[in-house]
């Protein structure tokens, strides 16, 4: 395993290093491109993005999620010191559960969403997408709890996609199909663990496979054997991309400006501004951002995030958003003409009252056909669920493919 | 019961609890004071340190009461007398060439300097009173559009700028910066600076030539700056101030302390006190400082991370050691006229003096050679020893709380040290000493119940001033928890026995804590 030393005087030199699952992605990566994902090289593109994308709707895809931040949480307090960092009731995740969940500060707004894996009674790992360790400790003050930053102890694979399931199975992971969705399952794995939930950032069957990184290239070879016959490929951040678009999912940094990360007072979101509503439990008596998130939701927010349906099918990257009658009342964050759902799509944050689920609104669309740039003003509609939830997503056990 | 009148609870009977007792008390509301030790008054009490000596425990004299306090509550009719007010303060030196000036008046030092001193004073007297303007205010929330807020902001800019151009320039020039080089500027005599100085640092953890420096000495002289002694020591104070609550109406328990703040969902409603009593009220007031009231009492889980976290890093070094001795004679300074020796004394006889006291406190050490404030009491209220005896009374410094191998393996080097210092300045001192009792900050915090123990229950300085007092968010004495409130000295404007923090809480209280 390969630690990152911050405090060597070459720690510079070494910022990035290559992950648990390196030879391996290095063989595969015809591309020959890399990109930083914090600590660690990804890769972008194997071969070709669609094709990869692909793979993860009809076959099988496999990411290497290593490099997200991972802490595990333990300690006589680790339930409370949980219930008072995210906005959702903590205790509803049971042993053996993994839940959505986002965080906030003081003022409600939000710092960064992730899952909480509740391993073992009391024993959690909590994923998030931005380092979060120093407001984590920030959090400890007052509680009995054993915080740890493991992002370099855990090796983590994403299996996604129809034929997933099939390929674990016949990996020898027994009972693995009896786990329901953000359900976990632990299995003896060539002499060590291997927890399994199944996760993904996909909407779709999927599943996330967690060991250590000595076991990571063994994992890789036993999981593309058991694939071959079920179109295993590798896959790369563009195609994830476009799968988690597809599924309606937000990421930091992209949709949203984590607040930490946030000069400007007004750019920070509310979980109400991202549609994230459903994750806000007030019959907790605290959570940070509680007194706040009250106000907000007598007097109103400021902004909404909306799933956009447009018409015409160039992709709506960057764009403004108008209502009709051409008033300018947000912008696109993430955009993509969607192969599965056939639609144009986007996520967007418009300026509140508007967003209401069915709203017309207008969306300009700057696009490129050799080098010369044209510009549609194309109809869009908002939509309440997400472009790709297909019901072999929540399906136990998954069918056969 | 009057209509709207609340059962209200205040944790301890400091003089800022019992200041908000007695105007919550005058206001119609049921008030009710836990204090945890036998007597009322907090660090602002007379105690008995060796058989038959009083002394002012910790506090030693009334420099900064609110005199509007002092008279809306009529404290003379409940017992405040004084045994002297106007109090000379003599900068001390080893030859005997002492400085000793009151106001204006100053003695000892040279005709520029006797000029330098007018202007000084004017000066800092005029921005005191800027300072002072605010004590009986409460402090405008910044980022809010409500009017008595932006009210308050435009009345602090209006009162700097009334100050005149010439004025207003150099109070934002000196506001934040160091009293040494103020001090360089103006004067000459190293006696007179180093008095001057001293009064820049006193009960925090600055030198001379720490920025914040001069905001502390404004704060010093904010309320006129008139030194006095009450007559029984400190305790007086507090006894009057509990007096005048107690006729308001106000129950106050003493030896009751309190174990923890009781919730009840998100709701503060009573305390748990150690007996394991259990008892609600409508609404909980906190003079305890800051640290101890949130993250003790009430403990940093009831709280949101961002507050805890603003919460634990108010800076509360404690850095005075309080000096105690019962002494068979009057101690006989080098050079002092004995009729001086009742005036208020100073051992900082040059501002590189003073400076150098404070380099250890910042490695963690005490200091060598300590500055010291010193009071004997009894030459004016000789009530306080046995007949023909005497106490005097010091605040010593530097001693941090946090000193590197801890108070137990030191204390008695640095009582050394400080009667060493003192026997240079008071030649046979040490032998005229019957008992002598010298309390630590860590003393101090274990007796008073004070984080850090420290004078102001949190440093006093601009960025833990006004708005940001103790942290913002709850400067206005209302905490981020429903029903709990606080009224000590880690509140606007701040500790040195003045009760405007538990005036204006009062004042919050009534106005703003709705239904």
């Amino acid at each position: 395993m390969r630690t990152v030393h911050y405090h060597s005087r070459e720690h510079y030199r070494d910022k990035v290093f290559p992950g648990p699952f390196y030879s391996r992605q290095k063989a595969l990566n015809v591309n020959r491109e890399w990109s930083r994902w914090y600590d660690y090289l990804s890769v972008p593109a194997y071969s070709c993005s669609t094709t990869e994308y692909f793979a993860g709707r009809n076959a099988c895809a496999v990411f290497d999620l290593t490099p997200m931040t991972k802490h595990r949480i333990g300690g006589p307090d680790a339930l409370p010191f949980l219930n008072r960092l995210v906005t959702r009731d903590v205790a509803r995740i049971k042993p053996g559960r993994v839940g959505y969940a986002v965080w906030c500060n003081d003022e409600g707004q939000v710092i960064d969403d992730g899952t909480i894996f509740h391993l073992r009674e009391g024993d959690y790992r909590l994923c998030s997408q931005e380092h979060q360790i120093d407001w984590l400790m920030i959090n400890a003050l007052g509680f009995d709890v054993t915080i740890v930053e493991d992002t370099h102890d855990v090796a983590g694979l994403a299996v996604q996609g129809p034929t997933s399931c099939a390929v674990l199975k016949r990996m020898g992971l027994a009972g693995v199909e009896n786990i329901t969705p953000f359900g976990i399952d632990f299995f003896d794995f060539e002499g060590t663990e291997l927890t399994v939930s199944r996760t993904g950032y996909t909407g779709d069957l999927g599943y996330e496979l967690w060991i250590d990184p000595g076991h990571a290239e063994i994992l890789w070879d036993r999981v593309f054997e058991a694939g071959e016959l079920h179109n295993i490929r590798p896959m790369g951040s563009d195609a994830l991309e476009m799968l988690r678009i597809e599924a309606g999912f937000i990421l930091a940094a992209e949709d949203f400006m984590p607040a930490m990360q946030t000069v400007r007072p007004s750019h920070t979101r509310s979980p109400f501004e991202l549609g994230l509503g459903w994750l806000v439990d007030f019959n907790k008596p605290l959570f940070n951002g509680r007194k706040a998130l009250l106000t907000e939701k007598e007097n109103g927010s400021r902004y909404a995030l909306v799933k956009l349906d447009i018409e015409d099918n160039k992709p709506a990257n960057h764009s403004y958003v108008f209502d009709m009658k051409e008033k300018n009342i947000g912008w696109v964050t993430s955009a993509m003409w969607s192969p599965s759902a056939k639609k144009n799509i986007a996520l967007a944050t418009v300026e509140a009252p508007h967003g209401k689920v069915g709203e017309e609104m207008q969306v300009e669309i700057y696009y490129q056909r050799e080098l010369k740039w044209s510009r549609i003003m194309a109809r869009a509609k908002v939509v309440k669920d997400a472009f790709w939830d297909p019901p072999r997503r929540r399906q136990t056990p998954p069918a056969d493919y | 019961m009057i209509r709207g009148s609340r059962s209200i609870q205040i944790i301890g009977a400091g003089h800022n609890g019992l200041v908000c007792a007695a105007y919550l008390a005058r206001a119609g509301h049921q008030v009710t004071v836990f204090e945890a030790s036998s007597q009322v008054g907090g660090a602002a009490i007379t105690r008995e340190f060796a058989p038959g000596f009083k002394v002012s425990a910790a506090a030693h004299l009334v420099y900064m009461l609110d005199p509007g306090i002092e008279k809306e509550l009529d404290l003379a009719s409940h017992g405040l007398e004084y045994a002297r007010t106007g109090l000379q303060t003599i900068s001390l030196s080893e030859a005997g060439d002492h400085v000793r000036f009151n106001g204006d008046d100053v003695d000892g030092v040279s005709e520029g300097d006797r000029e330098a001193m007018r202007e000084y004073r004017r000066k800092m007297q005029h921005f005191a009173g800027i300072i002072g303007g605010l004590h009986n205010r409460v402090p405008a929330r910044l980022g809010t559009t409500d009017r008595p807020d932006l009210l308050e902001l435009a009345r602090l800019a209006f009162n700097i700028r009334r100050l005149g151009k010439n004025d207003m320039r150099e109070f934002l020039r000196i506001a934040g910066i160091n009293i040494y080089d103020v001090l360089q500027e103006l004067f000459e005599n190293d006696a007179l600076k180093g008095a001057l100085g001293l009064d820049g640092t006193l009960g925090t953890m600055l030198g001379t030539r720490s920025n914040n420096s001069v905001f502390c000495a404004l704060h010093r002289y904010s309320n006129g700056g008139r030194y006095q002694l009450p007559k029984g020591g400190m305790g007086t104070v507090s006894n009057a101030l509990a007096n005048a609550a107690r006729a308001f109406g106000a129950e106050i328990h003493t030896a009751r302390p309190v174990n923890r703040i009781l919730m009840d969902f998100d709701r503060a409603t009573g305390v748990e006190l150690q007996s394991g009593e259990q008892i609600e009220a409508d609404l909980v007031v906190s003079g305890a400082d800051p640290k101890t009231t949130f993250l003790k009492l009430l403990g940093a889980q009831n709280l949101e991370a961002g507050f805890a976290h603003k919460i634990s890093n108010i800076r509360t070094r404690g850095n005075v050691a309080k000096l105690h001795l019962a002494l068979g004679s009057v101690p006989d300074f080098t050079g002092l006229d004995p009729a001086l020796s009742a005036e208020r004394l100073v051992i900082a006889p040059s501002l590189q003096y003073v400076e150098q006291a404070f380099n250890h406190a910042k490695y963690g050490e005490h200091s060598r050679r300590p500055v010291m404030e010193i009071s004997i009491p009894t030459l004016d209220d000789p009530g306080l020893a046995p007949a023909g005896k005497h106490v005097l009374s010091a605040n010593v410094q530097w001693a941090p709380r946090e000193l590197k191998g801890g108070w137990s393996a030191a204390h008695e080097a640095f009582t050394e040290s400080v009667m060493n210092t003192l026997e240079r300045f008071a030649p046979g001192i040490c032998s005229q000493v019957m008992h002598r009792e010298l309390l630590t900050p860590q003393d101090i915090e274990s007796e008073f119940r004070i984080e850090g123990g420290h004078w102001h229950h949190a440093e006093l300085a601009l960025d833990q001033s006004m708005m940001m007092r103790p942290v913002p968010g709850t400067a206005q004495y209302k905490t981020p928890v429903d029903g709990l409130w606080i009224c000590g000295a880690g509140c606007h404007p701040g500790g040195g026995v003045m009760g405007s923090a538990g005036r204006n809480a009062a004042r919050a209280i009534i106005e703003r804590s709705g239904t």
